[in-house]
């Protein structure tokens, strides 16, 4: 618990994070750009979990690990995403979202 | 002092992150993730959560960002710069987002927190090791042996996708 | 009185007959069709004249004629009375149609086995044929009035197809269209006619409606419409739709185009049997008529006499055989309907309706073997006109003596048939209107004055050279000729007036010289007349013509009804009424369907379009539920 702060403002903070990533998402034309919005949305969820950890049960740790196996598995997405990116850019000499897009009707 | 430190931190946050998703500069948006991660990171030191901080900066910062930058390099002319997205998008996004944002602010602040009264736990090395790898109540052996599988099949996965197709010619 | 149920076979041979030639008559050789259907007829034929012989005489029936019902079953039921039966009714008139139809039936089967040798279709002929006896049989002894107009709709489609016949040909497309759609207008009024009755008197049945003193009549009285009462309608459309079948003014257009089928289907679908449904219902209804609807019978009788006499007229300048038979049908046609309108009801007063059936029963036979013989002169000649024919009574010498036998009888030459059932018509018509006598009087002699211009010029007149001599048909095409011609001059002596009356009830009658003397001279002074026009050539009956100028011409084109029918049905009808409802058919009905399925393409089309392929949609449409979802949850439900 930090003096001074209330948890209403971290929980603010990290959400208007995670709006920025989702905003970011879907405005970008870049699938890397793509990615780092991604990473900005898992980031947030991260912070309002430890918060919630420091704030509410300051006697548990359990915020705190889920947070490390979200950095964990945003870790193995990442590698993941970016084989997927490379294998684009190899068929098609760039990675515009606008180009993947065969699956549709 | 440490109303000061959040207020920077998070100032530093959101400015980095709306830099990141408007910049037309693809190696500056990386850069400017890892100014968001970094002030992430701080917030964690400010709630003392070393472990967690630590962590933060070296997968994160240390090892994502690396690797966005070095798919940039691979995929891209590094003096690119993006074209505005079209409208519909920009109303579609922002819509999304302010509506998004606002719902849930709406949300917490309606909302009554109880402050947790139990006493605070000291976090160190020690705790932390000991609760990742104890099977009884908060154990969390179970998620750990899960997640070193799910790196092993990610890895896997990464390498036969991004293996190169012995007969094809390509740059990359 | 044995039982009556053989006579179910009467109607069924013919039907079982049309199913086999219909169906297998393409697989075997066309003869085998021809010879089945006579055969199958001749049996019906056969067992026609046991169930006549034990009706009428076997057994004594002081108190009249039982109508006696050997078979019956329920089809539809609507309400506890209003019921529709399916049955077999014998009584008087129905068991001597019955001998009628069959006998006609059976001469132009065996007739038909010669006169369409060699056509294509042979075996078609024939199932239609038997088709059309079956309807015929069936109309005739329906139980109840429903029955009777499914079967009057199902003898409307066999003369359609036998019209047709000549498919390739359009003249006979069209007659054949012609004749079913003035029939068909004919029977909207009949159906309507027959829907009123049901509905005041809450059956169809027959024997029900014509039971004498019934009651069932009660609630009629009060009703009524535009000043004329219900029962007074329903008889007047029922009487529409009769006449229609049978040809009366000015539903007559489509009998003379109908001679475009084949001769024997003229003989006995034109002349002996589809014709005199009309007359065959009036009779069926006279109780009905004659009681509840006086008006409507002074309309009957009216309107048969001035058929006959507006068929006589044309029918002397015509130059087709089969045009001047077909108004002479007409004419006979009105002589029965003005007989059923000036009958009375019950003993001697019944004399008119006696004398109808008498009629029709004579006048089958000696028009059968007119057309008959008709057919024969055509497949001799190979042209219908006149004009082309002379002297043929050298070649032609069975056809000619037959032939001359009916033209005796049908101008009422005495001792003949015709003598005897024309006469009782004249006396019934003297009795009750002396004007309807008067028209029938004149028509007597101008029926006279055609038949024997069509015979003198015919098989007297100019000899002409042909390019082909001539031959006599053969046996079995005269075979029936000498037949009917037998029965033509026999038929007169059977006692209808023992057998056939309004009341059941035979009543003595006797000859009334006072009528038969005149009708007889005026018949001999027609005939008098065409002997001099036309016996040897001379070109007196073409002075005679131009002195008449345009009345000639007007007879001629038989008044220029077909024009005026045309006229109204092209212009009128067709402009103002069927092009704005087959426009609203295609565009406004068609239309909705066409556009339910045009809206529902483009719905989905647009809908298709959310399936972009493209990732940041997906992800939008994620958001936006997600959000629409926590708002409703949140704000709204809670």
């Amino acid at each position: 618990m930090i003096q001074g702060i209330p948890l209403e403002h971290f929980l603010i903070v990290s959400t208007i994070m995670f709006f920025i990533g989702v905003c970011g998402f879907i405005i970008r034309r870049n699938l890397i750009t793509m990615l780092m919005a991604i990473e900005l949305i898992l980031n947030s969820v991260n912070i309002n979990f430890v918060v919630f950890n420091r704030y509410l049960y300051p006697d548990q740790l359990q915020g705190q690990f889920f947070s490390l196996f979200i950095v964990g598995i945003a870790a193995a997405e990442a590698s993941v995403a970016i084989a997927l990116i490379i294998n684009i850019y190899r068929k098609m000499q760039n990675i515009e979202v606008e180009n993947v897009n065969e699956l549709k009707f | 002092m440490n109303v000061f430190m959040f207020y920077m931190f998070s100032g530093i946050i959101l400015i980095c992150s709306l830099l990141t998703i408007t910049t037309r500069r693809i190696l500056r948006a990386a850069v400017y993730l890892l100014c968001v991660l970094l002030a992430t990171a701080g917030l964690y030191f400010m709630l003392n959560y070393q472990f967690m901080a630590a962590v933060q900066l070296t997968l994160y910062a240390g090892g994502i960002v690396v690797l966005i930058i070095f798919s940039i390099l691979l995929t891209h002319h590094i003096t690119h710069r993006f074209k505005h997205p079209n409208l519909a998008k920009l109303l579609m996004g922002i819509g999304a987002a302010a509506i998004g944002s606002g719902l849930v602010i709406a949300t917490i602040l309606s909302h009554p927190f109880q402050a947790g009264t139990a006493p605070e736990l000291k976090v160190n090395m020690t705790e932390i090791g000991n609760q990742l790898l104890s099977t009884g109540k908060n154990g969390y052996v179970l998620p750990f042996e899960l997640i070193s599988i799910l790196l092993l099949a990610a890895m896997i996965a990464a390498i036969v996708i991004a293996k190169k197709d012995k007969n094809k010619n390509s740059e990359i | 009185m044995t039982g009556y149920t053989y006579t179910v076979f009467i109607i069924l041979i013919p039907l079982v007959m049309f199913l086999v030639t219909g169906l297998m008559g393409m697989k075997w050789k066309p003869i085998v069709s021809g010879i089945l259907g006579t055969i199958g007829m001749g049996t019906s034929w056969a067992l026609s004249l046991i169930t006549a012989a034990s009706y009428f005489f076997g057994g004594h029936h002081a108190e009249g004629f039982q109508t006696i019902i050997p078979f019956e079953m329920k089809w539809l039921q609507f309400t506890d009375t209003l019921i529709i039966k399916m049955g077999i009714l014998l009584d008087p008139i129905s068991v001597m149609m019955l001998v009628v139809i069959t006998t006609i039936s059976f001469m132009v089967h065996l007739y038909s086995i010669g006169y369409m040798h060699g056509e294509t279709g042979f075996a078609r002929f024939f199932a239609f044929l038997s088709l059309f006896t079956f309807s015929m049989l069936g109309l005739v002894i329906a139980t109840n009035i429903f029955q009777m107009y499914i079967f009057w709709e199902l003898v409307g489609v066999s003369s359609f197809l036998l019209i047709g016949f000549y498919y390739q040909k359009p003249s006979a497309v069209a007659a054949s269209k012609k004749a079913f759609i003035v029939t068909r207008f004919a029977d909207l009024g009949f159906l309507i006619g027959i829907l009123i009755l049901s509905f005041v008197t809450g059956t169809f049945d027959f024997g029900k409606l014509t039971e004498p003193g019934t009651a069932i009549f009660g609630s009629a009285a009060s009703m009524s419409f535009m000043g004329i009462s219900a029962m007074t309608w329903a008889m007047i459309l029922i009487f529409i739709g009769g006449a229609g079948k049978s040809a009366m003014f000015p539903l007559h257009i489509w009998l003379p185009d109908a001679m475009e089928g084949p001769t024997p289907v003229s003989a006995l679908i034109h002349a002996a049997t589809m014709v005199v449904a009309g007359v065959f219902l009036v009779a069926r209804m006279f109780p009905v008529i004659h009681f509840q609807a006086p008006a409507a019978q002074e309309i009957i009788g009216y309107v048969g006499g001035f058929t006959s006499l507006f068929a006589a007229v044309i029918a002397i300048t015509q130059y087709d055989i089969k045009r001047v038979l077909a108004f002479s049908t007409l004419s006979q046609l009105g002589y029965m309907m003005l007989a059923l309108g000036v009958s009375g009801y019950g003993g001697e007063e019944g004399l008119g309706y006696m004398a109808s059936m008498f009629h029709l029963f004579t006048h089958a036979m000696f028009k059968a073997l007119l057309f008959l013989g008709a057919g024969s002169i055509i497949h001799a000649v190979h042209s219908n006109y006149m004009y082309d024919m002379g002297g043929l009574r050298k070649y032609l010498p069975i056809t000619h003596i037959t032939f001359l036998i009916a033209c005796l009888t049908i101008a009422g030459v005495p001792f003949l048939s015709g003598f005897f059932s024309k006469d009782e018509i004249l006396v019934a018509a003297l009795h009750h209107n002396k004007l309807l006598f008067a028209i029938e009087f004149i028509v007597a002699g101008l029926t006279a004055f055609y038949m024997f211009r069509l015979y003198f010029t015919v098989f007297w007149g100019k000899d002409r050279h042909y390019h082909h001599t001539p031959h006599e048909s053969p046996l079995v095409m005269t075979l029936p000729l000498m037949f009917l011609a037998v029965a033509s001059v026999f038929a007169g002596y059977i006692p209808f007036h023992h057998l056939v009356t309004s009341d059941k009830v035979g009543f003595v009658t006797e000859m009334n010289y006072m009528v038969a003397i005149p009708s007889v001279l005026i018949g001999l002074l027609g005939i008098a007349v065409a002997w001099i026009l036309y016996k040897k050539e001379s070109d007196v009956p073409a002075k005679l013509a131009a002195k008449f100028g345009m009345l000639y011409t007007a007879t001629y084109n038989k008044f220029y009804f077909d024009e005026i029918y045309l006229f109204v049905t092209r212009k009128i009808i067709f402009n103002y009424i069927s092009r704005p409802i087959a426009w609203f058919d295609r565009h406004i009905i068609d239309g909705f369907m066409v556009g339910i399925g045009l809206v529902t393409e483009k719905v989905s089309y647009q809908i298709k379009g959310m399936q972009s392929g493209q990732l940041q949609h997906y992800a939008f449409m994620f958001v936006a539920g997600t959000l629409a979802l926590a708002l409703s949850m949140i704000y709204f439900l809670m």
